[in-house]
């Protein structure tokens, strides 16, 4: 056969050549694959960007993250990733990664207006301890500060809390949490007695309604929201409502969107609640059992500066400011809380907002009387280009759904409600329109608050790094709570400072007032992430003080600050975070940190060395406690240190702790740059978290041991955690009998938060007798809190309400994702978007280059009218993450006075074209 | 010298003429080759090419492998037409490729253009199958899916996804394509009923994007976690600071502006 | 002639008239090789044509000459590639299959015999327009619009080398006139004809001999390729009376420097394209063709050309 013939040369021409031959294409792929992937070492790890706690895995080759994937085990996000997640592997490796100290020097020396340069650590830690001990000197413990964070691990969350707490006595410890959940945390605490959220995120699966209340998960929750999708897809009855003041990305899936204006979410609320009244929907035995009804003051302010602001503020800022001592209230507001328009209200409980009391069903149902459709539509309406018969027609449909009791409903929400001036009370509205109803604590049924940051729950919340907190929900200003640590830490008693520190916009404060010198930035970045940022920009620079920003990139803060530390990232050192489910989750060091970067809290335990007893636990003054600190070292010595002792070794290095040693098993082989350089061969991150637990376990809080955490198959626990049979068990659902072995047995339901609490009986507008009080031991608090109409409004000269948050490619201020380039390059820069015909009537248009600019100060950015939010005429909303567009200079820093959060959702704004 | 060696001087001064001659010409002819070169992304190449610019150098343009196909799919492209010069290329809509499992075409090419790695004509990549979601009657709920059926690899090429249909009780059947599995061969464009083709091959490059090597799909591929890691080289921590180094950052953060 | 005094005018005169005088079957003798290279030019297109249009085959299966002349196969077996081609996709980058560089070689081989050039005057299909444009222009007073250097097709064959590694295709191929006609009339044409009626007129109205003995690279190729050549044109001293013809109607009048062939006895030059005009012509028969080991025995002792015979 001829073909044989030629086959036979060909076959014989192909073998001679084979190895010189090109590939095609697929095989070249393939190869060039398998090529790249070998030698990976895979583990499992966390993403470090928002609150949904998704699990990835990490690979590392030749001391470099060389890619990450979604965790196919993790219950959370179950392999998939949002473009953020996606990016895991890229954010360590930015091209301007700080990697030595840096401090501002002229001639060798420290100099404020010096410029930056490298200097060793030792040096950089000399500096430090010399001016801690200058600020301690002037200001004792008071003038002393840190600013913390929710995406501190665990670990370094609570190596701060001590070192600021036990250590130097100071409780000026504030995350940037603070600006995130603090009013989900005083919702929790005033209504529940303990915090965070009693559902997890398989409600999702379980409901037939999402209501979002000021949630875009669609951006800021990507993954909660593809299961929120995919429920909405696969089950007929499930229904969808996004309530906003803008139209965003969540409103694509929602079946309703809700337009309302800024604060009336407080109002609509009350509508629900009525109306479930009013149509006798109420679960009444469910409201007996386990529910108060309470109220608490109006008359509370806005959390600006209680005295003295115009010291500090302009002539245009007192115009918002002066709020704080007399509000004068508009139509909406009088009726809402039953009083008359035009009425001067002296708010008289701007210092004690937290006051509340037990009210009758009778006077519940008074106070809900005024909102009526009618009324509520009126207050709340937001998009003014809206029929006001649609906007009724949503409110009433959104009230069917909450009176519907054959309808399971979740109620999520995010910065709408924390960053609210009333956050408190419309967080505890959400529980409200649920504990009326008796869905709380149920699959599928409960009001939700999501995180925003990696840890907020994890290490703010349960550790316990705010101006009032010690672990596991205790509080400074508790004696019984403060013995309770000081036993655990081993503490002489009367070490721990009972007076609240300074929360985060008052360490500002505070440094613009030179009350604190010296301030230590950890993991977060507060002359970008504060409202009203001229004036903290101005005091960074300008007062007398010292401010060190730990980072891993040069941010806004580091800008400002006089000492910067290079700080290690997530996977360079041991960590865990909690979600915002309370599930604990932990991972490895993977890599080394670059240069001279070294984790937080190899920093923290360095700088205890230098400080001995004698230096820190002497008496101490504390301005406005009476008495001061008391001199504890006779205690200390009687429990066997002595005053030469370093707080390091009282605090850190106990003999216990060093029984937990380094290296250990359960690191496989993965290193700790911490352990290594410390060189006294204990495992700090075991060690403390080992010890925090105690904190927890029993009331609870409890925690499964380190090690638990640490094995291949856990993909992080649901606290508490207990062991049943030998076994380490989570809580899906707390207070409900079925899954939570802390409820009274037979209870069902049992709120066992508030047991041992009582509250006064009194009428809607005051306690009654302090000697007539109920017990609240097992039951939840139904709050009445009125409407109160925004601080600063739209006016003919602002005439624009501002609002801003986040977009999903960037997390907080950027400082990583900023350094990701193909992040970078899908969102360059913040724009302003507004409604065209607000664009149209100040003859601007989209690309216009505007000055968006407040009583505060302005900013320039660029217009946009179309894109991913449909804002109703009347608002504009600028995103926060780009430091070039600081929008935080133009924004209001009113707080909850309750939780001190402050409200970057609303303030008087004008644009105009630049 | 060169009063010497006015032969040698000459020479020398010819040589350099030539030299410059040939290099203005030389600037232009590489223009054109470039111009030929790129601008025609659309060719579609016979089974087992090289990627697009190893096969432009190796194609020797002889046309051998048009001489063998048995089914006068491929043409070899002539001057100043739409494709790269002399090479070979085949138009879907007019004769698509028919896949021949002893791919005359590959073995007919004497360079290695056509790569006679290729052993299995299902692992050829000519192109990828690229739906127009709007003008594709199935996408519209028709039941169509001519394409689907037409595929020589039906079911791994060119899957259908059965959804249901909002407005009616009728499921709607979306034709997908897979890379994984589609060879480019063309049928579906040749066999595509509507007036424009609805689903066409293009050229890879022209359509595929690629994820980051930093990132696996984590339910494609099973992880274990290490048991024993070993850490890589030391790049940190107790190197000793260089006095004097520009710190990266360091500039930023000594500019003025807030 | 000046530069050969020795021989007279009038010898030379008689040679022409001689040739002048040719009648009937010596005058088409007269153009037997050009009417062969025809034939073989354009019989080997025909084999290309009709295998690939009309399947022709030299038994059952087997394809009689596939392929173009940039490569082919013959019989099914013999492969047969252009070597200027391979070695421009050579240094483009590619490491070529085995196949087309066993082709490479044989043609190598082939035309390192037989004459280099004897691809361009024998299987070239160009050739037969630049012949066209040569013969019109003898006939027509066209002056040359501008002089340029033989040599400069060794500069044009270095840059398509030099190109061909810097663009990283094989340069000559993807612009060659030769291989757009060959293809095109193989594969279709396209607008390859333009490139032909550019070559046509650049010959005819701008330079003798333009495109084959100035430009074309693979004429510098092959003319480099053809100096081992065995098959040579001989020239016997004796009998030439400088006449000049031949001179006249050879492509490459250059090669037929009279006081080398007298040092050489035969037509050494690689340019030579063998195309056999001048055996042709030769009124004397002092010019004709044959094997190169048999030429130089009798030429090559020198001081013998002075004594008498």
């Amino acid at each position: 056969m001829p073909v044989t013939r030629r086959e036979f040369l060909k076959t014989a021409v192909a073998g001679a050549t084979a190895t010189t031959m090109s590939m095609p294409l697929t095989r070249m792929a393939e190869a060039a694959v398998q090529q790249l992937e070998k030698g990976w070492q895979w583990d499992k790890s966390v993403c470090r960007f928002c609150g949904t706690g998704c699990g990835i895995l990490v690979a590392t080759k030749g001391g470099k993250i060389v890619a990450t994937k979604g965790d196919p085990d993790a219950p959370v996000n179950r392999g998939l990733n949002c473009i953020k997640g996606y990016f895991n592997g890229k954010i360590i490796y930015g091209a301007d990664r700080l990697t030595q100290p840096l401090l501002r020097m002229t001639d060798g020396k420290f100099d404020k207006k010096g410029k930056f340069q490298p200097v060793s650590w030792e040096t950089a830690l000399d500096v430090m301890e010399e001016k801690m001990r200058w600020a301690l000197k002037e200001k004792g413990p008071a003038g002393l500060s840190i600013f913390g964070s929710g995406q501190y691990t665990i670990h370094e969350g609570y190596v701060a809390a001590k070192l600021m707490k036990a250590g130097f006595r100071s409780n000026n410890l504030d995350p940037n949490a603070r600006h995130c959940m603090a009013s989900a945390v005083v919702g929790f605490m005033q209504t529940f007695g303990i915090d965070e959220p009693q559902g997890n995120y398989d409600d999702i699966e379980h409901t037939d309604t999402a209501v979002l209340w000021g949630a875009n998960m669609a951006e800021m929750h990507p993954i909660l929201w593809s299961r929120i999708t995919n429920r909405r897809l696969t089950h007929d009855k499930m229904r969808v409502v996004n309530l906003s003041v803008y139209g965003n990305m969540s409103s694509d899936i929602a079946d309703t969107e809700i337009i309302f204006a800024p604060s009336s979410d407080l109002a609509i609320q009350n509508y629900i609640a009525r109306e479930i009244l009013a149509r006798n929907a109420a679960d009444w035995d469910f409201v007996k059992k386990h529910t108060v009804f309470a109220t608490g003051p109006y008359d509370i302010g806005y959390g600006f500066r209680p005295k003295n602001a115009d010291k500090f503020a302009s002539a245009a800022e007192m115009e918002t400011y002066k709020n704080e001592q007399v509000r004068v209230l508009d139509k909406h507001e009088a009726i809402a809380q039953r009083r008359k328009e035009g009425e001067a209200v002296p708010q008289a409980n701007a210092a004690t907002p937290m006051k509340d009391w037990a009210i009758s069903l009778e006077d519940f149902k008074k106070a809900l009387e005024p909102y009526t459709l009618d009324f509520v539509a009126e207050v709340a309406k937001g998009d003014p280009d809206e029929p006001m018969a649609d906007f009724k027609a949503k409110l009433k449909l959104l009230a069917d759904y909450y009176c519907d009791r054959s309808r399971k409903i979740v109620s999520y929400w995010t910065m709408g409600f924390n960053q609210h001036q009333r956050g408190t009370w419309v967080n505890e509205q959400a529980y409200m329109t649920h504990l009326l109803t008796g869905r709380q604590c149920k699959p599928g049924d409960g009001a939700f608050s999501l995180t925003g940051q990696p840890s907020a729950c994890g290490t703010a919340r349960e550790v316990g790094t705010f101006a009032h907190r010690l672990p596991a929900d205790m509080v400074v200003m508790n004696p019984k709570h403060r013995g309770i640590a000081e036993k655990i830490w081993k503490l002489p008693a009367g070490t721990i400072n009972p007076q609240m520190g300074s929360h985060y916009v008052k360490i500002m404060r505070d440094l613009e007032d030179g009350q604190i010198l010296f301030n230590w930035t950890q993991v977060n970045n507060p002359w970008q992430n504060t409202a009203n940022a001229n004036h903290w920009i101005k005091a960074a620079r300008d007062m007398n003080n010292f401010i060190v920003v730990a980072d891993a990139y040069p941010s806004v803060s580091a800008k400002v600050a006089d000492l910067i530390l290079p700080a290690a990232m997530i996977n360079e050192k041991w960590g865990a975070y909690g979600n915002a489910e309370r599930r604990t989750q932990v991972w490895r060091q993977q890599v080394l940190p670059p240069g001279q970067a070294r984790a937080d809290i190899w920093m923290m335990l360095e700088l205890s060395k230098r400080f001995k007893l004698k230096d820190v636990w002497g008496a101490q003054k504390i301005p406005g406690l009476e008495g001061g600190l008391p001199d504890v070292l006779p205690g200390a010595v009687a429990m066997g240190y002595t005053p030469e002792s370093t707080l390091y070794e009282v605090l850190f290095a106990t003999p216990e702790n060093k029984k937990v040693r380094w290296p250990d098993p359960i690191a496989k082989g993965h290193g700790n740059h911490v352990a290594d350089l410390l060189k006294d061969g204990w495992f700090p991150e075991k060690a403390m978290f080992e010890e925090y637990r105690q904190f927890g376990s029993g009331h609870a809080h409890d925690l499964a041991p380190f090690d638990i955490y640490h094995h291949d198959k856990v993909r992080g626990l649901k606290w508490p955690v207990v062991q049943k049979n030998g076994k380490w068990v989570e809580t899906p659902w707390r207070n409900n009998e079925q899954y939570d072995p802390y409820v009274q047995k037979g209870m069902g339901i049992d709120f066992y938060g508030n047991n041992g609490n009582a509250l006064v009986m009194g009428d809607l507008d005051k306690p009654g007798n302090p000697a007539t009080k109920v017990d609240i031991s097992h039951k939840a608090k139904i709050y009445f809190r009125p409407y109160a109409s925004p601080v600063e409004k739209p006016d003919a000269n602002f005439d624009l309400w501002l609002c801003t948050g986040r977009v999903l490619e960037h997390w907080h201020s950027g400082t990583m994702t900023r350094r990701v380039s193909e992040l970078h390059r899908a969102v360059p820069s913040a724009v302003c978007w507004i409604n065209q015909k607000d664009a149209d009537a100040k003859g601007l248009k989209r690309n216009d280059l505007v000055w968006v600019e407040s009583r505060r100060g302005k900013v320039k950015v660029r217009l946009e009218t179309g894109g991913r939010n449909r804002v109703p005429r009347g608002l504009v909303y600028v995103p926060w993450f780009d430091e070039g567009v600081l929008i935080n200079r133009v924004t209001l820093d009113a707080t909850c006075p309750l939780s001190k959060e402050t409200d970057f959702k609303k303030c008087a704004v004008k644009v105009y074209k630049a | 010298m060169s009063v010497k060696n006015p032969a040698r001087r000459d020479f020398l001064v010819k040589a350099a003429q030539g030299t410059a001659v040939a290099a203005c010409g030389g600037l232009l002819w590489d223009y054109l080759l470039r111009q030929e070169v790129r601008a025609h992304p659309y060719a579609l190449r016979p089974p087992g090419a090289l990627a697009e610019g190893d096969f432009h150098a190796a194609c020797i343009k002889c046309g051998q492998c048009v001489n063998a196909c048995p089914y006068d799919t491929l043409k070899l492209a002539g001057a100043g037409g739409d494709m790269p010069i002399g090479t070979p290329y085949f138009t879907p809509r007019e004769i698509p490729c028919y896949l021949c499992p002893d791919i005359p075409c590959m073995k007919a090419c004497p360079t290695g253009a056509l790569s006679p790695e290729l052993e299995d004509i299902n692992a050829s990549r000519m192109g990828l199958a690229v739906i127009d979601l709007e003008n594709c009657l199935s996408w519209k709920g028709l039941r169509c899916e001519i394409c689907h059926r037409e595929c020589p690899l039906k079911g791994r090429a060119i899957v259908l996804e059965a959804h249901p249909r909002g407005i009616s009780k009728h499921a709607m059947f979306f034709p997908i394509v897979h890379s994984d599995a589609c060879t480019g061969c063309g049928i579906c464009e040749k066999a595509c009923p509507t007036t424009e083709a609805a689903i066409r091959i293009l050229p890879h490059k022209l359509v595929q994007g690629k994820i980051g090597d930093h990132y696996r799909l984590g339910w494609t591929e099973k992880s274990e976690i290490t048991q024993d890691f070993k850490p890589g080289a030391a790049t940190e921590s107790g190197a000793p600071l260089k006095p004097g180094k520009k710190a990266p950052g360091v500039d930023y953060l000594n500019e003025g502006g807030l | 002639m000046s530069e050969l005094p020795q021989h007279s005018r009038s010898a030379a005169e008689a040679s022409i008239a001689k040739l002048h005088a040719r009648t009937g079957m010596s005058r088409l003798l007269g153009w037997r090789h050009l009417v062969l290279r025809r034939l073989s030019q354009f019989g080997i297109l025909l084999l290309f044509f009709g295998t690939a249009h009309w399947g022709w085959q030299a038994t059952k299966g087997v394809p009689l000459l596939t392929g173009n002349l940039s490569s082919s196969e013959f019989l099914g077996l013999i492969p047969m590639a252009d070597p200027f081609a391979v070695l421009q996709i050579f240094f483009a980058g590619h490491i070529l299959k085995t196949e087309s560089l066993i082709g490479a070689a044989l043609v190598l081989g082939f035309y390192a015999l037989v004459g280099g050039r004897v691809f361009c005057a024998w299987v070239c299909p160009v050739n037969a327009v630049t012949d066209l444009a040569g013969w019109m222009r003898q006939r027509l007073p066209i002056p040359t619009l501008f002089p340029l250097n033989r040599n400069m097709r060794y500069f044009v064959l270095a840059t398509a080398l030099i190109l061909s590694v810097v663009s990283g295709v094989a340069a000559f191929e993807w612009v060659s006139p030769i291989g757009m006609t060959h293809r095109g009339i193989i594969f279709g044409m396209g607008m390859g004809f333009l490139a032909l009626i550019a070559i046509f007129l650049f010959d005819l109205l701008i330079l003798k001999n333009g495109w084959c003995g100035h430009l074309c690279p693979m004429g510098a190729f092959w003319s480099m390729v053809g100096k081992t050549a065995q098959i040579r044109v001989r020239f016997d001293k004796d009998t030439c009376t400088h006449c000049g013809e031949c001179a006249r109607v050879c492509p490459e009048p250059q090669v037929l420097n009279l006081k080398k062939l007298e040092q050489t006895g035969c037509v050494i030059p690689g340019e030579c394209s063998n195309c056999g005009r001048c055996t042709d012509l030769c009124p004397e028969d002092s010019l004709r063709f044959a094997l190169r080991p048999l030429i130089h025995r009798p030429a090559v002792p020198k001081v013998r050309a002075t004594s008498p015979e």
